[in-house]
């Protein structure tokens, strides 16, 4: 079989609004590109339920992947002039960057968290097994498709390929902030990855940045996080999220008890128990989600219908700030309060916390304990220091607060006081007293 | 509502005091792999399986005063003492959570080591390898702890007792 590390007769290029052109000369990238696998990723949109709350957030994982694929190839490129670079690790590097999200299934997070899966180690099953990504990659020799699994999961011999596409600033981060401030339409996302690049400097184990190019590293954190409050965990989004984990959560709890659905949800049946096959996975994406929650409108379960017509017209549940520590007391009377006026408040009632969000902003840590490689700066006389160390804008900002919790209800059924007026006097009495 | 939270509840109710962030990051992915109920996301990092789910997680029941954490120094370096505050237990006892006692295999972790446990751990890891194979990439990430055949085989005789006592609880 003919290797597969040629270059392309003439360069193939993709229009792209955040980086201007995505350049594609290797064979191997174009043909990984070509994949089934890899065409799923346009029916996945890169924010899950953001779109709800900023409409201009339509974007997919395919544009994202493209985009980091873009900034690992600009980064390889940068530092190719300041080191030698093994072409075959320059590949290993860019199908890596390329697939590195190429596990992730339709609004990944909530069925993470609700199914108890973990999109990484099907990204691991794809790259592996017997898929069209396999066929191209095993095309570069046989332990290509490990290598470039081991890149992704972070277990790879070559530390500092590992941290251009995984640490505190990589090309992951670097595209998904600048592509989701572009298409949510916010301001604030924005940093100048050019000089970024041109400041990084390879070393063993990672790359570091040049001190004089450190207020290009404090744009970029600064962009994190803003984009971490303003939009990953704006409120909104994160009520649609809680009600598209109850009605996933709804289904698998209707199915285990045999209820009669009106349209089979065959696509869900083995991941409600628990024996998801690579193809079944395969199969999932955001229209196939979409169409049940449309046809569990009509459903009998009252439910399983109100929450998916919730989610589809976009009536979402309102929130008040909470402080669990000191309205914990309160919390028994308000489940039953919910029980007495027929809205079971498993479904009806949620907390929803910033650990439940899987996205975070730059934290030093603590100096040789912590376990995360901070980002370190490359001063003139050759030593090594931590950002926040040198930059009093990342020091402001690093130390904050980052947690939150807000409790969720349905506020229009509350406010209907044609039933249980008392009731939802008291409840939304009990609500409001929440926030203090 | 905060299921995930009152797991952890549940855990330093079982074990009393745990020291160090190292050895509790260590000691809820080995119980996750030994099928004890914790669903946060791990990854590997430089002192092996890592979660900032976890670390958030942690972070938020201190601010909500439901576990005390104490910090002190060290030579060098800081150190932090968690345990279940009043607080915890009276939301862990309101929360009525479904919690395997597990107490026997958390209370043998919590007398190990964190370097022990980092090494058990990040075996662990790999488990889905074979053995040889295992060791060396241990060997080479860990390069600077040291560990020697020695501590490998403690290691996994130790994963073999964990899972025998896992099968039977």
């Amino acid at each position: 079989m003919k290797r597969l590390d040629g270059k392309l007769t003439e360069e193939k290029v993709f229009k792209d609004p955040v980086h201007r052109y995505i350049h594609v000369n290797d064979e191997l990238i174009w043909e990984l590109i070509g994949t089934k696998e890899f065409q799923r990723l346009r029916r996945i949109r890169q924010l899950g339920t953001t779109f709800l709350t900023f409409h201009g957030a339509e974007h997919t994982r395919f544009n994202h992947s493209l985009g980091v694929y873009e900034v690992m190839r600009r980064m390889v490129e940068n530092l190719q002039k300041k080191s030698e670079w093994d072409p075959d690790e320059r590949l290993v590097c860019l199908a890596s960057a390329l697939l590195h999200d190429v596990g992730h299934g339709p609004f990944s997070h909530s069925f993470e968290k609700v199914f108890h899966m973990d999109h990484e180690k099907w990204t691991r099953h794809i790259i592996l097994g017997d898929t069209e990504i396999n066929a191209v990659l095993q095309k570069m020799g046989k332990d290509f498709p490990t290598k470039v699994a081991n890149v992704i999961a972070k277990t790879y011999d070559n530390k500092l390929l590992v941290s251009l596409i995984s640490s505190q600033i990589d090309a992951d981060r670097m595209d998904y902030l600048l592509r989701d401030a572009f298409y949510t339409g916010v301001s604030y996302g924005q940093f100048d990855m050019e000089r970024l690049l041109r400041v990084m400097r390879p070393m063993e184990d990672q790359a570091v940045f040049k001190h004089s190019g450190m207020h290009a590293v404090e744009d970029y954190i600064m962009s994190r996080y803003q984009m971490y409050w303003q939009v990953y965990f704006h409120p909104v989004t994160r009520s649609a999220e809680v009600i598209l984990s109850k009605i996933l959560h709804r289904a698998k709890e209707l199915l285990a008890d045999d209820y009669p659905f009106k349209i089979t949800p065959t696509h869900f049946k083995s991941m409600f128990n628990d024996h998801v096959t690579l193809k079944d996975y395969l199969k999932l994406d955001e229209s196939i989600i979409l169409y049940y929650f449309q046809a569990w409108e009509e459903e009998d379960d009252p439910i399983l219908s109100d929450l998916c017509l919730r989610f589809m017209n976009r009536r979402l549940f309102k929130y008040v700030e909470c402080d669990p520590g000191k309205q914990m007391v309160i919390w028994p009377e308000l489940k039953q309060l919910f029980e007495k006026i027929g809205l079971n408040p498993d479904y009806y009632l949620v907390i929803d916390s910033s650990s439940d969000l899987p996205y975070d902003f730059y934290r030093p840590g603590e100096k040789d304990k912590d376990e995360r490689v901070p980002i370190h700066l490359l001063m003139p006389n050759g030593e090594l220091k931590e950002l926040s160390r040198q930059s009093d804008v990342v020091e402001a900002i690093s130390g904050k607060k980052r947690t939150d919790h807000k409790l969720y209800f349905p506020k229009d059924l509350l406010e209907d006081e044609s039933t249980f007026p008392e009731e939802k006097r008291r409840i939304m009495s009990l609500l409001m007293s929440q926030e203090g | 509502m905060l299921n995930e939270h009152a797991k952890l509840l549940a855990l330093f109710k079982q074990t009393g005091e745990i020291v160090g962030r190292k050895k509790l990051q260590k000691m809820v992915y080995i119980a996750q792999k030994m099928n004890v109920p914790f669903y946060e996301k791990y990854q590997l990092h430089m002192f092996g399986p890592y979660s900032e789910e976890l670390s958030l997680r942690m972070e938020e029941v201190c601010q909500l005063q439901f576990v005390s954490e104490v910090k002190e120094k060290k030579a060098g370096y800081q150190q932090y003492r968690y345990e279940l505050s009043e607080k915890g237990d009276a939301f862990l006892a309101m929360m009525s959570l479904d919690f395997p006692d597990v107490s026997e295999m958390l209370l043998q972790m919590n007398e190990q080591s964190a370097k022990f446990l980092e090494l058990v751990s990040t075996i662990l890891y790999f488990d889905d390898l074979p053995r040889e194979e295992v060791e060396t990439k241990v060997f080479k990430f860990k390069a600077k702890q040291n560990y020697t055949n020695q501590d490998m085989e403690e290691a996994y005789a130790y994963i073999d007792q964990l899972s025998e006592a896992a099968t039977t609880h």
